[in-house]
């Protein structure tokens, strides 16, 4: 059994949590190359150059597998911000309940910004 | 030249202090930080640090000097006095006892968490368990921690999580004993060590590297033993 126990982070595994932040960082690196590269190869940008590139199949799996590696990568970056500096020694007895109040607000803010970005990709 | 030390006297003092002093160091000899407490020590008896072996193997004089962690007596004052001033602090993040001497429960009970003894449930030879040549060179520049807290209270992951980051210097010591030939539990000891926070809260700014009095490089043996998590995990 591990030494800690925390049932807020994404895993709950220090080794999981450490993969999936760096994995999700290359998905995010390539995805900002690809798109990167469209914006710099393609001489007339217009919204229907815009739709029909982002539209193709292919780039909607990308730009989702892109936006849920941004809610994870985020939520394992603003969980580690939060246990590091949100503690009682800074906050004292309130330090718990600012912190989840804090936890909730990532998740919200994630969830918010996934749905909408799915929306807006699926629908193209 | 002029010291400024780190004064707290929990019984008398509402708040720490930084007190100004003034020694007169010998023409042409470099001292230690040591030397130079035992000075102000000769001027103010009520001074409080920690010393022991005054030769860098006891670890007990870990304190920190112009901002950097070290130990006292195997330091030398040219090598940290800035503008001519010298500034003494406890080791930062522990609770101060009074004035230089810190309270360590917290780094050693972190320590203790790693279980720094040999495990082998085996039944022991007649005369002792052997290695290799090749086995025991494994345990160069883990073994030689003196456990003067220098890193572990150079680390901001340890200064913010000390009850749940088991800190750099227990780091080195639980890889020294997952990379002991001799030692038959490392599943158990990685599985214990697989939380966001024990290992992983490492972020390698390697200050404890840059602080070792003795050389050593902790962040090399948090990499070795997130590299057997992962061949344990994968």
């Amino acid at each position: 059994m591990a030494l800690v126990t925390n049932v807020t982070s994404l895993t709950r595994s220090g080794l999981a949590d450490f993969l999936i932040q760096r994995i999700t960082a290359v998905v995010l690196a390539l995805y900002t190359l690809c798109v990167l590269g469209f914006l710099l190869v393609t001489d007339n940008l217009s919204h229907a150059a815009l739709v029909d590139y982002f539209g193709s199949m292919g780039m909607r799996l990308f730009s989702t597998m892109a936006v849920l590696s941004t809610a994870a990568h985020a939520w394992i970056g603003m969980w580690t911000v939060g246990t590091d500096y949100i503690r009682p020694h800074y906050f004292g007895t309130g330090a718990t309940v600012f912190r989840f109040v804090y936890q909730s607000g990532c998740v919200l803010i994630l969830f918010v910004y996934v749905a909408w970005a799915l929306q807006l990709f699926w629908s193209l | 030249m002029q010291v400024s030390v780190y004064r707290y006297n929990p019984d008398v003092d509402e708040v720490p202090q930084m007190r100004d002093m003034s020694v007169d160091l010998p023409e042409g000899k470099d001292l230690m930080v040591l030397d130079v407490l035992e000075l102000l020590k000769g001027q103010d008896p009520t001074l409080s640090y920690r010393r022991s072996c005054r030769e860098g193997v006891c670890g007990s004089d870990g304190i920190n000097m112009n901002g950097k962690n070290g130990l006292a007596c195997i330091t030398p004052v040219s090598e940290v006095v800035k503008r001519g001033k010298l500034v003494l602090r406890p080791l930062p993040g522990l609770p101060v006892v009074r004035d230089l001497v810190v309270d360590m429960t917290q780094f050693y009970r972190q320590f203790e968490k790693v279980q720094p003894y040999l495990i082998n449930d085996q039944p022991p030879p007649a005369q002792e368990r052997l290695q290799s040549p090749e086995q025991r060179a494994e345990l160069d520049g883990l073994y030689e921690c003196i456990l003067c807290a220098c890193c572990s209270t150079a680390c901001p992951s340890f200064w913010w999580n000390p009850d749940k980051f088991i800190g750099p210097a227990g780091l080195l010591q639980a890889y020294r004993f997952l990379a002991d030939s001799r030692d038959s539990a490392t599943a158990e000891r990685l599985s214990k060590l697989d939380d966001p926070f024990s290992v992983f809260r490492c972020r390698g700014i390697m200050n404890c590297v840059s602080v070792c009095p003795k050389g050593l490089n902790p962040t090399r043996a948090i990499g070795k033993i997130r590299s057997m998590l992962l061949h344990q995990g994968t």
